[in-house]
């Protein structure tokens, strides 16, 4: 196999790694926000079963979960995991393992954030919804950047992961073309690909960083 | 007519009893100090009567409609809903330390209320936030954020915010306690100016010389009750032992 075909398969697996990524942050971004509402909600059974979700979330690995979410409907209930269930439990896995880390993320912001913002939206009126929306997410937004940015760093490489269920992602197919031509390049390939990735995502990531300092 | 009543108000935290038992109105036009020692519970009566804090007892009616009062629980009742927004319109406050949203420009944090609280037409609601702006002397600082901002400036900002919402009550709660006595000057001389406006205003304040020259009627506080209630000449040259004390420093300059 020559170079060019390694590099364009892998660019097509480069797509699907993509994929993950950018749908698990569709889906976990908001996810984690409401995450984060059953975190610091005031009724305790609410706050302490997410506080459980999200320990286990955060204190079982993520290639775990994908077994458990892929293969467990089958041993559960025998249900049929083939077909498109395979690209499924990969992003069900993905978004609900991210929304418990960006559920942190956002509490650490909000819990920040000044009584006295809330206090004067108050006093001017505004509904409990206006003064979330308006006055307080966009200021937890501008703090909680920087930590999103690692977050979203860490998700390019953990889209390897996908490999633990044999979903042809860019890693997957590197791992394959390696072992049927014993060859070392497309690793390589991969790893210039995802740094590539990352550094795009960190150029983003600064220049929304850059937006937002139009006030302290 | 009296803008606000506040009937045998009652407050505690925990084991503290901070307000005992309060009673006081404010009619329309009035200008009101409330001055006593830290911890006598001046700011928590102001933050009782604009529901920042939940009374534990009595009532409170702003133009005769009914804010808050006791439930058959034994819990206040807050208002909700249209109710709410109905009575947050009586009033307006000014903070000690501003609370401007520091995402919005001067002119956003003037206009935002006004146009999406009150949903007025947005034409209107700038021209009479740059009518206010310009009243504080800030017309130039429209498009600036609040972090460019001296104290002094931010303060003037934030009681703009707070009239462009047509308030028929305005309260201060220590004004300029967190400004330098150079800024302290500057936002003084506007709350004076918007006394030449007529404009009701209830002013938890140190400033005693200033509470003594603007004031209609002056409230000192002390231990969670009002202590001395009158003119500012008779409460300034009162009898009461703990007045005296209180004023000591101040009648000595």
């Amino acid at each position: 196999m020559d170079f060019t075909k390694i590099l364009e398969m892998l660019a097509g697996g480069m797509l699907k790694s993509m994929g993950i990524f950018i749908l698990t942050l569709v889906f976990s971004l908001p996810l984690g926000l409401i995450i984060s509402f059953g975190r610091m909600s005031k009724n305790k059974i609410v706050s302490f079963i997410v506080k459980i979700y999200i320990s286990v979330m955060r204190g079982t690995p993520l290639m775990l979960q994908l077994l458990v979410v892929f293969f467990g409907p089958f041993y559960l209930w025998e249900a049929n995991i083939g077909g498109p269930y395979r690209f499924i439990a990969v992003i069900l896995a993905f978004a609900l393992n991210y929304a418990a880390y960006f559920a942190e993320i956002y509490r650490s912001g909000i819990e920040s954030m000044p009584s006295g913002q809330y206090e004067a939206a108050q006093i001017l009126g505004y509904s409990r919804a206006q003064t979330f929306f308006k006055i307080i997410l966009p200021q937890v937004i501008k703090r909680i950047l920087p930590a999103v940015t690692n977050e979203v760093i860490t998700l390019v490489k953990d889209t390897s992961l996908a490999f633990a269920i044999a979903y042809t992602e860019m890693f997957t197919l590197a791992k394959q073309i390696a072992a049927k031509e014993t060859t070392f390049v497309p690793f390589i390939v991969a790893a210039v690909f995802y740094y590539i990735f990352n550094l795009l995502v960190a150029v983003i990531m600064e220049h929304a960083e850059k937006k937002l300092n139009y006030y302290q | 007519m009296n803008l606000l009543e506040m009937n045998h108000i009652k407050k505690h935290f925990d084991d503290l009893e901070v307000i005992k038992d309060i009673s006081l109105s404010v009619r329309e036009g009035e200008i009101l100090s409330i001055i006593g020692p830290s911890g006598s519970g001046k700011s928590t009566l102001l933050r009782c009567a604009t529901m920042l804090e939940t009374i534990d007892g009595g009532e409170i009616r702003y133009l005769n409609d009914r804010a808050v009062y006791m439930g058959e629980n034994g819990r206040a009742v807050m208002p909700k809903g249209a109710d709410a927004k109905r009575i947050y319109s009586y009033f307006g406050l000014v903070f000690q330390n501003f609370n401007l949203f520091p995402h919005y420009s001067v002119l956003k944090n003037v206009m935002d209320a006004p146009l999406h609280v009150q949903k007025r037409d947005k034409a209107e609601v700038k021209k009479e936030a740059m009518e206010w702006l310009d009243k504080m002397g800030l017309a130039d600082k429209a498009d600036a954020y609040p972090y460019q901002l001296s104290g002094g400036q931010c303060q003037r900002v934030a009681i703009a915010r707070a009239l462009a919402s047509n308030p028929k009550i305005l309260f201060f709660d220590e004004p300029t306690s967190a400004l330098d006595p150079e800024l302290t000057g500057e936002v003084l001389k506007v709350i004076k100016s918007l006394a030449d406006l007529h404009i009701t205003m209830v002013i938890v304040t140190h400033e005693m010389q200033f509470a003594k020259d603007i004031s209609d009627r002056v409230i000192f506080m002390d231990k969670g009750v009002i202590a001395q209630e009158g003119t500012p000449e008779a409460v300034f040259s009162s009898d009461n032992a703990r007045m005296k004390e209180f004023l000591g420093r101040f009648n000595q300059n």
